[in-house]
């Protein structure tokens, strides 16, 4: 994965997130819209908890049967004339794009928008070969023009406000009348829209994500609400799609349950407004198309997941439902999480991809609110998968030294209820002692985190099971 | 005729911080012809559980399991500890032949309390009265993995003189999280910021919730903002015990709402 280690820094990020005034306001936008327009969309399906259950049961399926879903797809997508990759790591993934890009002689390659490409850190290494990636989706444009990585895996600019990306656009669009008026998102997209066109016609390759990859038929189906997808993958001589194994659906009609809860969870649209499938390079008859076709399937760690109980996340369809609805995200925003994927399917996807040792943090940033279950159109369990790290974490002895001695003198005491009660006896009349006439402590030893911004509740004096001793 | 059994888990906290809310437990139960035993306990295990401490939270869910056998229900005043019973326990013993089976039995007589006296025994209304206007946080762990939203507010619908006043936001996460709000507590304090908020805007006098330890988050935050909402536990005002200060409130100030 790209950039630094990301979980060290998750805390200071964190920090510095909650402390900046522009990125919360951004954030509203999460926390108000995207919540209320996945619950508009749900509310007008009645079937829609079937249909989750049925998406959660073809993932399952496919994940079964994956070796024979793969085998399936590389030999419809060979037979109409493209090539399956298959990629084990990273830099295998990078290393085969490139030698497309080298042996087309490609000077330009358009994208649509790819987390897996995010995944693999490609836009750095092909502009170190020479190669200019650019970003045709306009969240991942607008992230491109300021270095940055996406802070959400649907909406990858959505830390950012209209006043930021009008800025950003003068300052990378010179050529253009500095007076014209950006004020408007509309305004916005057909400046990008403009610049783009000139992109598209000059780029040597396009390279797409997927959404889903069709055994059946050997197509890839990629959403967007712009259409920017058909131009990247139509115009350019080659067309590269860059996805990750768990991609994999049996049939097209699996795929369109799929597509049934996949912008409904992620936008609260019925459909996105692109659906576009891609089948193999242009046919003798086709007017227009691609002259040849790729297909580099990614494993970078996940058929180690198939066997653990890490495998639910497999069937994670990327809406970014769970980001939506989670508190923590909602707080500090996608960046703080240092990894390309945030939020609750980061913290579970991330230490599978990087090791728990480099991720640590993030699987312990939720409060195991449970919204982002509730919500995940494939029914992961988030939370237990976070627990799950939180115990490889415990058992490798990666938690602070200060949190495991914390933890083991309470353990120590709350496996023993005789001596439990005794200190507890003891303690809680003191602290009341002190505390009660007031309610509560402004400061407390050891609890320096809470008192910082919060009182702390005085004990009302002995215990219960003292008291109910007595009684 | 004696009713069912009931042993009453009733948390670390409460025990601890809050034992009034014990009591008004108690007086519920026994209201309603329980006989209520409280055997020796310190806490469910749930710290440990979500610390990835594993085996300290299985000897500890072991303990409670004992202790509470010669039950014909556990009840808890809260769905944190309700859900780490009903739900978790069976969790931990998976696959263990010795265990599963007790730990399932187990969770089956588990209950949190405000779901236990309108699912079980049948509880309709509350003899109580509350003059005032309350609001009510769901606690995610009971909503979300007990399905605890409906009951306390059947309820406190039923006391007399009090009105309920929803909240923006009434289901989402207080910011508490247990460890978390330890681990994380600049965030933890981001988002009680965002319930308070909601909290006051709601206009009531009354914050009511299911769970001590959101409760203390949200009080301690409103006191540190110089609230005066009242924070108490739901079973207090459903038992009509609102004698004792509310949470985080200076002990000499009689609460307002109370008769």
């Amino acid at each position: 994965m790209t950039g630094a280690a990301p979980s060290p820094q998750f805390k200071r990020r964190a920090q510095a997130a909650l402390a900046d005034a522009e990125l919360q306001r951004a954030l509203r936008i999460v926390e108000v819209n995207f919540i209320a327009r996945r619950s508009e969309a749900v509310e007008r399906l009645p079937e829609f908890e079937a249909l989750r259950d049925a998406a959660r049961d073809i993932k399952n399926h496919t994940l079964t049967h994956l070796d024979l879903y793969l085998e399936e797809y590389e030999r419809r997508v060979t037979e109409q004339g493209g090539q399956v990759h298959y990629a084990v790591t990273a830099e295998d993934a990078r290393q085969i794009i490139l030698d497309i890009c080298r042996r087309l002689r490609a000077n330009i390659a358009t994208k649509g928008k790819t987390m897996v490409g995010e995944e693999i850190g490609l836009n750095e290494f092909l502009a170190n070969f020479a190669v200019t990636p650019v970003e045709t989706d306009l969240g991942e444009y607008i992230v491109q023009l300021r270095h940055e990585q996406p802070s959400h895996i649907i909406a990858p600019a959505v830390h950012l406000t209209k006043a930021q990306i009008a800025a950003d656009f003068r300052r990378a669009h010179r050529h253009l009348p500095p007076e014209r008026d950006l004020a408007e998102p509309e305004a916005l997209l057909s400046e990008a829209r403009a610049v783009l066109r000139e992109k598209f016609l000059a780029a040597d390759i396009g390279i797409t994500g997927a959404n889903f990859l069709v055994a059946e038929t050997g197509t890839a189906i990629i959403v967007t609400n712009e259409g920017n997808g058909d131009l990247t993958q139509t115009l350019p001589k080659a067309h590269i799609v860059l996805a990750s194994i768990e991609k994999l659906v049996p049939t097209l009609e699996d795929a369109a349950q799929l597509l049934r809860v996949l912008a409904r969870s992620a936008t609260g649209q019925e459909m996105a407004v692109y659906t576009t499938l891609a089948t193999g390079p242009r046919r003798a008859d086709d007017p227009d198309g691609p002259a040849e076709y790729h297909v580099v399937i990614l494993d970078n760690g996940r058929s180690a997941m198939l066997g653990s109980p890490l495998r639910d996340m497999l069937r994670c369809i990327r809406c970014g439902a769970c980001l939506n609805h989670c508190p923590v995200y909602h707080a500090v925003g996608g960046h703080a999480y240092g990894s390309v994927y945030p939020g609750p399917m980061g913290a579970v996807l991330t230490p599978s991809l990087i090791g728990i040792d480099k991720a640590a943090e993030l699987p312990n940033a939720s409060t195991f609110c449970g919204r982002c279950e509730d919500v995940c159109p494939v029914r992961i369990p988030l939370p237990r998968l976070m627990r799950f790290w939180r115990e490889r974490e415990f058992e490798q002895h990666l938690s602070p030294a200060g949190v495991r001695a914390g933890l083991r003198t309470w353990a120590f005491f709350a496996k023993r209820p005789r001596l439990y009660g005794l200190a507890t006896g003891i303690a809680a009349p003191v602290l009341a002692l002190i505390g009660r006439w007031r309610g509560r402590f402004r400061w407390l030893p050891l609890a320096g985190g809470w008192t910082r911004h919060r009182d702390f509740p005085s004990p009302q004096g002995a215990t219960f099971q003292a008291r109910w001793k007595r009684r | 005729m004696a009713g069912p059994r009931v042993g009453l888990l009733v948390t670390c906290l409460v025990d601890f911080i809050r034992p009034s809310v014990g009591f008004a437990a108690v007086k519920l139960l026994e209201d309603a012809g329980c006989t209520v035993v409280v055997p020796r306990q310190a806490c469910c295990g749930q710290p440990a559980f979500n610390s990835g401490d594993r085996a300290s939270a299985r000897a500890i869910a072991e303990q409670v399991i004992a202790a509470f056998a010669p039950c014909d229900f556990v009840v808890t005043p809260s769905g944190s500890c309700g859900g780490m019973l009903r739900v978790h326990y069976p969790e931990l013993f998976q696959g263990d032949p010795h265990w599963q089976a007790r730990a399932e039995a187990f969770a089956a007589k588990s209950y949190e309390l405000t779901s236990f006296l309108v699912e079980v025994l049948g509880v309709t209304h509350s003899v109580a009265r509350y003059h005032g206007t309350v609001t009510y946080h769901d606690a995610c762990s009971g909503l979300r993995e007990l399905g605890v939203k409906a009951q306390p507010r059947r309820l406190l619908a039923t006391v007399e003189g009090l009105r309920l006043a929803e909240m923006a936001d009434a289901d989402v996460c207080c910011g508490f999280g247990g460890t978390f709000c330890v681990k994380y507590p600049e965030i933890s304090n981001a988002i009680v910021g965002k319930k308070t908020a909601n909290v006051v805007a709601s206009g009531a006098g009354t914050l009511l919730a299911g769970d001590l330890g959101c409760l203390m988050n949200i009080a301690g935050k409103l006191a540190r903002e110089g609230s005066s909402v009242e924070v108490r536990h739901v079973v207090e005002v459903l038992a009509g015990m609102t004698d004792a200060a509310a949470i985080a409130a200076p002990a000499r100030r009689r609460p307002k709402a109370a008769e």
